[in-house]
């Protein structure tokens, strides 16, 4: 048995010690965002939240994440409330057949969270282990961007009132 | 009277020590030529230039991050601060532009710039003393038939009184032996070759060989194992610690390919050096091979690589035993008793799964009993690589492994190495946390950030 803690709840799941986080999240969970891609660490599509950091969930051990806590990208936002990230990917329409970019907008979202004004490089460096076959980039790059506009003002928003 | 003859002498003394201090540590500028605009050299020329230069790797430390090529500004992080490297791009008001090939020669072998100032032993010229002039000849040709990058250096960052320049003049009588290259009679013609190439324009040693506390190499302990940019640079002599002995035809391979099936891949600062030197004539890399395998073989090396190591714990995963094909990705069980420790149940779940897999090298990764990251003298680049992982390079082929240092922590990294030390039969690192604590810096540290520069 492993104890997990997924978008804010906490799950008993019955799994070996070396499954990856990725089945756990589709087969037990059914948390279908992050993508089954390479099975590698490779290509990017299955990247989650762990603690902060964008890790490959497809080669991540479920052992390894006892206590800690996982976000996927259900756990950014609903479809009546979607996250300032997932407004600015629609804004941007960033999306083109979508199978990378659940894992694109994990990294995303955790670099934003570490540093919220990035430059271009920073984030094109900070993506680049993702692959997209479609070649959105350019409109990803854009999304990026634009969550960072819209986090900004959201937080100076908070602030005023 | 006495007196007097006593001023004189120590007059006569003061100046005999300010002209010689002046000697030694006084270059004079050299004569700017007039930027050539089309350079005309011979093709051929430069063909052999660009060879050298990718053997020099020059493009590797004159390159910033993300920058034009041979443009400058990388850091170079040493002991004693940082170090950027100039362009070397002919621009004349930034670059080499107005070097003549004389300039370029006397930066080459005594390490002065055209305008008689002192370069940084960060720019090995202790080695490239050694190179000939015909191939100093190529690489000037090279180098200045190269697109001018109109790019400023950035200032070093260095302490008093390191920051003086003249101070260098010093080390170099110390430490300086100037070239040319002497061949070693009871060596054949491809050993010297290849020990003319790795002791000059290769600089192997700049890395390989560690340094003393003023930054010179340890020539007694030559290829002994150094530091170099946060990463061990492992011996390459017969102190290796390799679990398969090296021998020409492997080495051949390694640095040709840039991994082999019994050692492993070529990362972190060796990276950028098997990629240059995957574009060399094979000629120039057996000789690498030839003189190198002569350094690390001992008495006791075997003579063949029919190593009595096994290849993996389980036959059924030799590396190879299984095809890179679309299902081969799937975990790969590994029992471990209950009352394994931590380590072991680290490994199991995180590593062999890959490095068990049975894919072959590079997509699959060997086995670590195999891997001189393991049985090596340092821990550094097994802590770096687990932390950090190895990410895909930018515009060239690369193996590549995850990250972990998002999800193990210190303790667990250390527990993994104390493992995986011990199922490859050698004692514990006894400076392992502290490498790791080191390893978890940079992460986020000066390096990072400048690799990101905005």
């Amino acid at each position: 048995m492993v104890a997990l803690t997924v978008n804010g709840s906490r799950h008993e799941i019955d799994a070996t010690p070396e499954t990856p986080l990725l089945y756990v999240l589709r087969e037990d969970l059914r948390l279908n965002a992050a993508k089954y891609g390479c099975g590698l660490g490779q290509c990017g599509a299955c990247t989650v939240i762990v603690g902060g950091e964008a890790v490959f969930s497809c080669v991540t051990p479920v052992a390894l994440l006892d206590g800690k806590s996982i976000t996927t990208l259900e756990g950014l936002g609903t479809i009546d409330h979607p996250s300032a990230l997932q407004r600015a990917f629609i804004e941007m329409q960033a999306a083109q057949c979508g199978y990378c970019i659940a894992g694109i907008m994990m990294r995303a979202q955790a670099l934003l969270q570490q540093d919220p004004h990035p430059s271009d490089v920073e984030i094109r460096r900070h993506l680049e282990p993702h692959l997209c076959r479609c070649g959105t980039h350019m409109r990803i790059l854009r999304a990026v961007h634009r969550a960072a506009e819209i986090m900004s003002a959201e937080r100076t928003q908070e602030a005023a009132q | 009277m006495k007196r007097s003859y006593l001023l004189g002498v120590a007059a006569a003394v003061l100046c005999v020590v300010v002209v010689g201090t002046l000697a030694l540590v006084w270059r004079p500028a050299l004569a700017p030529i007039v930027p050539v605009t089309s350079p005309s050299f011979d093709p051929g020329l430069v063909r052999r230039g660009a060879d050298l230069a990718a053997l020099g790797d020059c493009n590797t430390c004159h390159t910033a991050p993300l920058g034009k090529t041979f443009a400058g500004g990388r850091p170079l992080q040493t002991p004693f601060g940082t170090i950027y490297a100039t362009n070397i791009t002919p621009d004349p008001q930034t670059g080499i532009g107005l070097w003549s090939e004389a300039a370029f020669v006397r930066a080459m072998r005594e390490g002065v710039d055209r305008e008689g100032r002192h370069l940084y032993p960060a720019f090995p010229y202790d080695h490239f003393t050694l190179i000939s002039d015909d191939d100093d000849k190529a690489l000037y040709a090279y180098l200045m038939t190269r697109q001018p990058v109109h790019a400023e250096a950035l200032k070093n960052v260095l302490p008093f009184p390191i920051n003086i320049r003249m101070i260098l003049a010093g080390w170099n009588l110390f430490y300086l032996d100037k070239g040319p290259f002497r061949p070693d009679p009871s060596h054949d013609e491809l050993w010297n070759r290849g020990a003319y190439l790795v002791e000059g324009v290769g600089h192997c040693g700049a890395c390989h060989t560690p340094r003393n506390a003023l930054g010179a190499e340890e020539k007694d302990d030559a290829f002994a194992g150094g530091e170099a940019e946060g990463w061990h640079a492992f011996s390459i002599n017969q102190s290796s610690q390799s679990p398969v002995a090296w021998d020409v035809q492997s080495l051949q391979a390694y640095l040709a390919n840039g991994w082999h099936g019994l050692h492993g891949v070529a990362r972190g600062p060796m990276a950028p050096v098997v990629d240059n030197l995957s574009e060399l004539p094979e000629g120039d890399i057996r000789a690498i091979a030839v003189y190198i395998a002569s350094r690390m073989k001992s008495d006791t090396t075997p003579d063949s690589q029919e190593s009595t190591v096994p290849l993996a714990r389980n036959p059924e995963n030799n590396p190879g035993s299984k095809p890179q094909s679309a299902g081969s990705q799937s975990a790969v069980p590994v029992s471990v008793a209950e009352e394994d420790e931590a380590g072991a149940r680290i490994y199991v779940a995180t590593c062999a799964t890959c490095h068990e897999s049975g894919r072959p090298v590079p997509y699959g990764g060997i086995h670590l009993f195999l891997s001189t990251a393991v049985t090596g003298e340092s821990p550094q680049n097994l802590v770096n690589i687990v932390l950090a992982g190895l990410p895909a390079s930018d515009g060239t082929k690369s193996p590549i492994m995850p990250n972990f240092g998002g999800v193990l922590s210190d303790a667990e990294v250390a527990d993994l190495a104390r493992y995986l030390r011990e199922m490859a039969g050698k004692p514990a690192w006894d400076d392992l946390e502290a490498k790791i604590k080191t390893a978890r810096g940079a992460l986020s540290g000066p390096a990072a950030s400048t690799a990101a520069s905005k």
